[in-house]
């Protein structure tokens, strides 16, 4: 217990919230890692106590919830109606919500499978915040079916088969995102099997109460018979690698069939060849965000800052940024193109969703969603902590926002117009979906769904990848031995790299600090 | 049925329906349907292993085997046993805007006054002049709203009728995003209630609509087979709409005019709506205002 208050200790000092050092300088690989003890108690901390405010954060959060499943079951007793829904405005919020909160779930795929394929060392401390907030906002996304549904009691025609008509894009939808789920699950136990197996260790020196005996018990049954030793070890880094690879085309194949339910109608707006890249860059940019946030709140709120630095922050802000300006760029392509297209269908599109009836949230996607985060990262003043997480704030709801101005306006167009009314005036006017307390209850209630299960996995799971950064520091401590240090060149890398016991620490000289430097 | 109205381009001229020597509907040779390029492409698809992709051609390919195909060769080369072909032909010149087809489909399906099923649209013609177009549902050939279905809900019958099986649709309305026409409609809220019917609810007989499922014009499928012309063709008193057969060619509207169907379209250069679309709809209109309804590209 004092080493573990000592740990915290330092853990504050080790971040200084004055020092505003631009990202160049925030480099700081000679800093020694904190001591394996430190992580492992850093790591536990959460699930061994409980922060004050933990059951009043649970309560409200609940409340919320509470509240969207009233308003789900109003909706049940007096149909989709009540959601806002019309004729002239047949998908609007919960298709929006669907693939934006499926889309923040990609998160996860990027810090965890990309950045651990590529084997950047530095992500080190996120993955496990970053996986969980996968594992928690997919099936959260995915329940958005039901609301979505007119008849969602009838939704066990889409998961037992004598129904299916496999040329429906939304059975593609079904598969691709059930599939991706179990891989999620995968990708979020297999880097936990060796944190199970020490967290045990910890609970079972832990004053004992039946809670943690229960989770004590859970913990050796789902650690298996892991043991640590080499060959596990080895096993365990094989398929770890393996899933990480095969969650990355998953991802991209369940926001491209996600879009292929909308691209698959002559509707102008939606019959769009850009869309598979366009969906899938989207949820990128929105899941880096969603990480972004989380990883700064586990930060301060489970006083994760001797792990998790500003550099954290910066770094996984720059990859934000990148992918946010690819999707500022698919947004232009897409409405460039369309405008040229001047057919009665595409022009009214465009011409609505950009000046018309839609302008003000498109402009909002454009000035929060793609200006403000280059500008934050543009300038040395703004690249700071507070910045990074302003900025993935403001993503997040700006992108909320570009999938109602993807989903709505091509759903209010009207079809059937008169070819020489004055621009399409005559025959059906544009449709309006009108938000209502309903479906944004149940909007609500799936947001609030996300910090309250995140806050349920962080109590119930080591919050830092214990084993990981474990064999990251020693591997560090090999390479900063005299004789690797003694070059600093590649020949040293490799050298310390193959000294790891287990692969994908090749860049061995710096722990999760800095593997880029 | 003006001489100077026949005078029209041959590009522009209505496809001639004609049961015995004439092809049911007809297309050229060079015409590529959506329905024939996805079978040719399931076959080279196949070969590709794009294991879903394939399976997915297929089943359309195998789907659309089952309707009618528009030949050269007539009804009898359809491979269809079907003794009607039903198609619709709304004469636009003679539409006063009364509505009275919408209302009579109402109240006979026990529908909200907002589900239009046929819908007036009014319209303006290239000289500025106001003309009404009612539109039921099309009844497409090759109904984009039937494939995108997740759990098989819309079919369409061997007597080219499209139709809804609202006991399994689950409320998805990707159809409602497929169909270029917006001819379909959902019940957001509780159907108006229906007194006890004499024939269980189904595809044909859709009374009372069901909650949370998605409803259309079924051309008052069920009274068809009893001689019956559809509520919309009985109740309008202009007698616009007429309700025909391809097979026995034949053409009926409310006010007592029995027509020679092919020979009615031909002589009045009917013209179908967004053919562009690939849709090939079952019901033709008579213009008379200049009106394009999106033919341009249609070749007959
Ligand atoms: S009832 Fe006849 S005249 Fe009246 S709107 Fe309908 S089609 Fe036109
Ligand atoms: S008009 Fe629409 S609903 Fe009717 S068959 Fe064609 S696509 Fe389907």
């Amino acid at each position: 217990m004092s080493s573990h208050v000592e740990s915290l200790g330092s853990a504050q000092r080790a971040w200084d919230p004055r020092i505003l050092e631009p990202v160049e300088e925030l480099t700081d690989a000679e800093e020694p890692p904190p001591a394996i003890e430190m992580i492992r108690s850093a790591a536990m901390r959460p699930v061994l106590f409980r922060p004050k405010w933990f059951w009043p954060a649970v309560g409200v959060l609940s409340a919320l919830l509470a509240l969207g499943f009233a308003a789900w079951v109003v909706q049940l007793r007096t149909g989709l109606g009540s959601a806002g829904y019309s004729d002239q405005a047949f998908w609007a919020i919960y298709e929006a919500n669907l693939v934006t909160f499926i889309g923040v779930s990609y998160g996860g795929a990027v810090v965890s499978a990309i950045l651990r394929i590529t084997k950047t060392t530095w992500r080190a401390p996120l993955t496990r915040i970053a996986e969980a907030t996968a594992l928690v906002t997919l099936p959260i996304g995915m329940l958005f079916i039901i609301p979505h549904l007119g008849s969602s009691w009838k939704l066990w025609e889409l998961i037992w088969p004598p129904y299916w008509n496999l040329s429906s894009p939304i059975l593609w939808d079904f598969f691709a995102v059930s599939t991706y789920l179990l891989a999620t699950c995968v990708f979020f136990y297999l880097p936990l099997v060796a944190d199970l197996a020490i967290g045990a260790e910890r609970l079972a020196q832990a004053a004992s109460s039946p809670g943690r005996r229960l989770l004590y018990r859970a913990y050796r049954l789902l650690a298996g018979r892991y043991d640590g030793s080499l060959s596990q070890r080895r096993l365990l880094a094989g398929a770890i690698g393996l899933v990480a690879i095969m969650v990355i085309p998953m991802a991209v194949s369940v926001h491209s069939v996600l879009s292929f339910a909308f691209a698959s109608s002559s509707r102008p707006g939606y019959l769009e060849t850009i869309f598979p890249v366009y969906f899938v860059v989207a949820a990128l940019y929105s899941g880096v965000a969603l990480v972004v946030v989380v990883v700064a709140a586990a930060r301060r709120l489970f006083h994760l800052e001797a792990f998790i630095e500003r550099r954290h922050l910066v770094r996984l802000g720059f990859i934000m940024v990148a992918l946010g300006a690819a999707y500022l760029y698919l947004t232009f392509t897409e409405y460039l193109v369309d405008s040229y297209s001047n057919t009665t269908g595409n022009a009214a599109w465009v011409y609505q969703t950009i000046l018309g009836r839609y302008w003000m949230p498109f402009w909002f996607y454009f000035v929060a969603g793609g200006v403000v985060p280059i500008l934050v990262f543009m300038f040395r003043r703004t690249r700071t902590a507070t910045g990074v997480v302003t900025a993935a704030t403001l993503v997040l709801a700006a992108m909320w926002v570009k999938r109602l101005v993807i989903v709505i306006p091509p759903a209010t167009e009207p079809l059937v117009r008169s070819p020489f009314g004055p621009t399409g005036a005559l025959g059906l006017g544009w449709g309006t979906y009108h938000f209502t307390w309903v479906s944004i209850s149940i909007t609500v209630a799936m947001a609030a769904a996300i910090p309250l299960l995140l806050l349920i996995v962080f109590r119930l799971v080591p919050i830092l990848p214990v084993a990981e950064m474990e064999e990251l520091a020693a591997a560090a401590e090999r390479a900063t031995t005299p004789t690797a240090t003694a070059a600093a060149g590649p020949v040293a890398r490799l050298h310390a790299g193959n000294g790891a016991p287990v692969g994908a620490t090749d860049h061995a000289e710096v722990p999760w600090g800095d593997g880029d430097a | 049925m003006s001489s100077d109205e026949q005078e029209q381009d041959e590009t522009d001229r209505a496809p001639i329906p004609s049961a015995h020597q004439q092809p049911v509907t007809v297309t050229t040779g060079k015409h590529v349907s959506r329905r024939r390029f996805l079978g040719a492409a399931a076959s080279g698809v196949g070969l590709a292993a794009v294991g879903s992709v394939s399976g997915v051609l297929i089943s359309r390919s195998a789907r659309s085997a089952a309707a009618p195909a528009r030949t050269a060769t007539g009804s009898a080369a359809t491979g269809s046993s079907a003794t009607h072909q039903w198609a619709m032909v709304i004469d636009l010149r003679n539409c006063n805007g009364c509505k009275l087809c919408t209302t009579a489909c109402e109240r006979y399906h026990y529908l909200h006054q907002d589900q239009t099923w046929i819908h007036v649209f009014t319209m303006q013609s290239a000289s500025g002049e106001q003309y009404f177009m009612p539109r039921p549902c099309m009844m497409c050939e090759d109904p984009p709203c039937v494939p995108v279905c997740p759990v098989s809900a819309n079919f369409r019958t061997d007597e080219g009728l499209v139709l809804v099986t609202q006991q399994r649709c689950v409320g998805t309305r990707i159809c409602m995003n497929a169909c270029p026409y917006q001819a379909r409609y959902f019940n957001w809220s509780a159907p108006v209630p229906a007194p006890r019917q004499p024939f269980p609810q189904e595809p044909a007989w859709p009374v009372p609509q069901v909650e949370g499922t998605v409803g259309k014009c079924v051309f008052c499928a069920a009274m068809l087979p009893s001689g019956r012309i559809p509520e919309c063709a009985s109740y309008c008193p202009m007698g616009v709409i007429y309700m025909g057969d391809l097979e026995s060619d034949v053409a009926v509207n409310g006010i007592g005019n029995s027509v020679t169907l092919s020979k009615f379209l031909t002589e009045n250069t009917a013209v179908r709506f967004k053919t562009t679309f690939g849709t090939h709809p079952r019901v033709w209109y008579i213009t008379g205002h200049g009106q394009t309804l999106d033919t341009d590209k249609e070749v007959a």
